[in-house]
């Protein structure tokens, strides 16, 4: 297993006042992305578990980019990884930032 | 965003979330030990698998039309539904809680492949404790319901659970059985078992096939509604858990011994049963199933 954890500094909050959400299941090709309000307003850490070692700079890029688009300020990130393809973490990531804003 | 539409939803490809999202009256469910507490699976690290947040199981309550249900639900994509220790731990802690609560039911929304190799031990334990508080529930006058429609279907251990429920509800998608397809086909052949032969498991393990010979008690279409209809029926008619009920089981399984043992399909089965048309029964929509069924006197029936 592999540890990645990325730190970002958003320049606004993540809307909406849900203190947390969970989206996907951790299968093949597949991840879950746990979504916590916990960080300061202008904060935000993504932390992953993979099973597939060496994709790091992958990882940071798709994070940025979605950190990026979302700005996803306050919430904190932790992925289960099931060996999921970079579009459908990007996809994931925005579908639980968009349930945080429900 | 919109609720969950459970008229819609097809719990086939729903998650163990989605399910228990649609089946509860809206915004009812309570999560006991919830991903964000991070109950995860001490072993699969040690295999250098991935673990998930909630350990592939959902427990809590909530409402089923304003009356308090345990539910827990099982995502049978992840490691197909796989009983592991904590995953075991917390359906265990959930039947148990159910003799201090008692609430109107508990609603088991299976979906597993049986017992996780990684921690077969702790699995198989949790198996066996499982069944333990599930019949001390249905002694203290908790109906406990499964509901069995998931892509990993009920095997292994989760096929001796559901044997122990006071009713069990199951669609087309939805497969009951101990040893599954591939297991059979490994020990005696692809002569004996074909797993590969959908066709064949379907109508050997299948939701038409249990419905019929009476191993579960509702059939339903593959929509949360479905279930949820069902569920209502099945706790509102649950047997009395006593002496007569377990004389009475054992009569009949021992009956459906002498009567189908010789049999070599399940079609031979259900030709037994005074199904008219067995090989039309696969194709069947719900409606006609329905009517087949209530011409077939083995479905009423209180024995797994």
């Amino acid at each position: 297993m592999e540890s990645l954890t990325f730190r970002h500094t958003t320049t606004k909050p993540l809307p909406g006042t849900k203190p947390q959400a969970i989206t996907g299941v951790v299968a093949s090709g597949n991840l879950e992305i746990l979504l916590e309000r916990v960080l300061p307003p202008d904060a935000c850490e993504v932390a992953i578990e993979t099973p597939v070692a060496g994709y790091g700079p992958v990882w940071e890029a798709v994070v940025a980019d979605f950190v990026a688009r979302a700005q996803p300020g306050g919430v904190r990130i932790s992925i289960n990884d099931g060996g999921a393809r970079p579009d459908t973490v990007s996809l994931r990531l925005l579908q639980g930032a968009r349930l945080m804003e429900a | 965003m919109a609720g969950p539409d459970r008229d819609r939803l097809s719990w086939y490809e729903a998650s163990a979330r989605q399910r228990l999202d649609a089946l509860l009256d809206p915004g009812s469910f309570t999560e006991v030990l919830g991903p964000a507490e991070r109950r995860m699976s001490p072993h699969l690290p040690l295999f250098d698998l991935p673990r998930a947040f909630d350990d592939g199981i959902v427990v809590g309550s909530g409402s089923l039309d304003g009356k308090t249900m345990f539910v827990a639900a099982q995502e049978g994509r992840f490691m197909g539904g796989a009983f592991g220790e904590v995953h075991g731990a917390k359906l265990v802690g959930l039947l148990r809680a159910a003799l201090d609560v008692k609430p109107a039911a508990v609603l088991l929304l299976l979906d597993t492949g049986g017992v996780r190799l990684q921690e077969a031990n702790a699995g198989e334990t949790a198996i066996a404790e499982a069944m333990r508080a599930i019949v001390a529930a249905r002694a203290a006058g908790v109906p406990v319901v499964g509901l069995i429609g998931g892509r990993a279907g009920c095997f292994g251990g989760g096929g001796l659970i559901a044997g122990t429920c006071s009713r069990l509800a199951v669609s087309e998608g939805g497969r009951i059985s101990v040893s599954g397809p591939e297991v059979i086909e490994t020990n005696k052949g692809a002569e004996e078992f074909d797993s590969k032969d959908r066709a064949l498991v379907w109508r050997t393990m299948g939701g038409k096939h249990r419905r019929l010979i009476g191993g579960a008690d509702a059939f339903c279409a593959d929509t949360v509604s479905a279930f949820r209809e069902a569920a209502l029926r099945l706790i509102a008619d649950a047997p009395a858990f006593d002496l007569d009920t377990l004389t009475a089981e054992q009569a009949r399984l021992r009956a459906r011994i002498d009567r189908f043992g010789q049999c070599r399909d399940a079609t031979d089965i259900w030709a037994k049963l005074g199904v008219n048309d067995p090989d039309a029964v696969p194709a069947m929509d719900t409606g006609a199933f329905d009517e087949t069924v209530a011409q077939a006197r083995e479905a009423v029936h209180d024995a797994r």
